[in-house]
């Protein structure tokens, strides 16, 4: 497999900054995964994201060390325009992200920037704000939706872009519990459809765990553990990385089970009834 | 101690956001309003301390009605943590709004600071003290309101979607002072989604949807409740949902539960 996302010994300082606010940073994603990146506040979840999207070295000034490399280019050799053809980001807070007058021509802004024809907008807006279950707002504006309609609108913008990858920072934050479980889903879909590489920065693992497949701890500046979601999960290092586990888990690792099921259906078909 | 009589609540745009409210608090209770997003919850809870007021019905909080009274002085009684942090910060250093309130509300200077370093140690504030609470991250704010509105302990607690952006350690504590307060004899009202967070609280919970009350009763009823779990676009925490499908009731409130009846289960 060719790795889209490569982190080779990353490090950075803010400018103005005395410590690393990421140090000594490796690992890599390849197409198709769904890596889920789990850390405390301040631990340095958004460094990496930046370090992905290129606002970091293109936005924020500082001592960069060591590589990041999406689909081959070296982030920092990349200009963000070109970037941004590669990466979606979603971010926690819509707010920042959803500024048009409709749902509807917001989710368009990012493709007419893009130069897009008016009949493939269309198509994609429709595809997109179907996608997230928004369609029937369309006509409606930014101000009129609840936190919830507004993150769907945010990600609908991103998805019509049809990115190769797509960075969610804290997606589902904002949205109630069955949105939230249904939207990590959509995402899951297009993972599979698409072959879409996901980066998913989420508090609430009892949600994000059934769909990833690779976990990266970070605590501090430093990732911690890296590798198979199945594995990174049971380490005991995710406590000290100040994580919590969903109660499922932790059960099965009371139970001594070490090939953990990460969600209820199969915990009950696979343990409970075998 | 809070009542809520025949309250219908319709906004400038004449959209109706609460329809015909009846609602009872008592005094240290706790109690948990769960509900899709626009069902209404937050429209509910700003009645408490006089933001919103009644369009038709009355709301009395300690026997006063919010029509006749002041935001300040429901304030004193009823601390409300905002859902945006950005509405409820305006000091330019955090210790200074921890100490505003105390101050405002009759703490002298030496008895103001020491209890706002209580609570910044508490919520881990203590390096940000200097620190504009406008340029903090959002779960930062959040606990900066948070330590503001308890440090002068206010008689009832309102939290607003209080565990978003919140890590573990940061939930923990959160978790922490919310039994602490209700310990305390202090009634608590959080607005949540955070199913998860609040079911080995076993609050009261109101279910609302579309601007009404659409059940009231116990978490342990409730959260097992599946059909009306969906109509409120909440999920199972995950506690109540094993619990459920290996038909273990009541349903376990920690793991330990479930591993002390274990051979009852689980056939390995």
């Amino acid at each position: 497999m060719t790795a889209v996302i490569e982190f080779k010994d990353f490090s950075f300082i803010y400018e103005g900054e005395k410590e690393a606010a990421v140090k000594h940073i490796s690992f890599s994603v390849e197409k198709g995964d769904i890596l889920l990146i789990a850390g405390i506040s301040g631990s340095g979840k958004s460094t990496i994201l930046r370090a992905m999207n290129g606002l970091i070295p293109h936005m924020y000034n500082g001592v960069y060390e060591g590589e990041v490399l999406i689909e081959g280019k070296s982030v920092l050799d990349t200009p963000m325009n070109e970037l941004s053809r590669s990466i979606g980001f979603v971010f926690q807070n819509p707010e920042n992200q959803i500024f048009a007058f409709s749902v509807e021509r917001d989710v368009a802004f990012g493709l007419e920037n893009q130069g897009f024809s008016s009949e493939e907008i269309r198509e994609r807006v429709a595809w997109a704000t179907g996608m997230l279950g928004i369609s029937d707002l369309r006509k409606m504006a930014p101000f009129e939706l609840s936190d919830g309609q507004k993150q769907r609108t945010a990600i609908a913008g991103v998805l019509a872009l049809k990115p190769n990858i797509l960075i969610l920072d804290e997606p589902t934050s904002l949205l109630d519990p069955l949105t939230a479980k249904e939207t990590l889903a959509l995402i899951s879909d297009l993972n599979k459809e698409l072959g879409l590489t996901c980066i998913i920065v989420e508090h609430r693992l009892e949600l994000a765990a059934p769909i990833a497949n690779k976990m990266l701890v970070i605590s501090k500046g430093e990732v911690r553990n890296f590798g198979r979601l199945k594995d990174v999960i049971v380490d005991p290092v995710i406590y000290l990385s100040g994580i919590s586990i969903p109660p499922l888990i932790e059960l099965q690792k009371a139970l001594g089970i070490d090939d953990v099921r990460l969600t209820i259906d199969s915990f009950i078909r696979e343990i409970v009834h075998r | 101690m809070i009542e809520y009589k025949n309250v219908t609540f319709r906004h400038k745009s004449g959209t109706v956001a609460l329809k015909e409210i009846n609602l009872k608090i008592g005094e240290g209770e706790l109690l948990a309003i769960v509900g899709t997003n626009g069902a209404g919850k937050t429209t509910l809870i700003r009645h408490l301390n006089g933001l919103l007021k009644p369009s038709s019905g009355n709301v009395y909080v300690f026997g006063i009605d919010t029509k006749k009274a002041t935001v300040s002085t429901l304030s004193k009684r009823v601390g409300m943590v905002f859902q945006n942090s950005d509405h409820q910060l305006f000091s330019n250093t955090v210790e200074e709004e921890i100490t505003f309130g105390l101050k405002n509300f009759g703490y002298d200077y030496v008895k103001a600071k020491e209890r706002a370093e209580t609570m910044m140690r508490f919520f881990g504030l203590t390096a940000l003290k200097d620190r504009a609470p406008l340029t903090l991250s959002g779960g930062e704010k959040k606990r900066v309101c948070m330590a503001a509105v308890l440090a002068w302990e206010p008689e009832v607690l309102v939290l607003d979607e209080p565990t978003v952006g919140q890590d573990f350690i940061n939930k923990k504590k959160l978790y922490q002072a919310i039994v602490e307060t209700n310990a305390a004899g202090r009634t608590v009202i959080i607005v949540t989604h955070d199913v998860e967070f609040i079911w080995p609280l076993q609050p009261r919970i109101l279910v609302m949807s579309s601007g009404r009350i659409v059940r009231d009763g116990r978490a342990s009823d409730i959260f097992v409740d599946e059909g009306l779990l969906r109509s409120a676009n909440l999920i199972m925490p995950q506690l109540a949902e094993i619990s459920n499908r290996i038909g273990m009731a009541p349903a376990a409130l920690d793991i330990n539960q479930l591993l002390e009846v274990k051979d009852n289960w689980l056939r390995i």
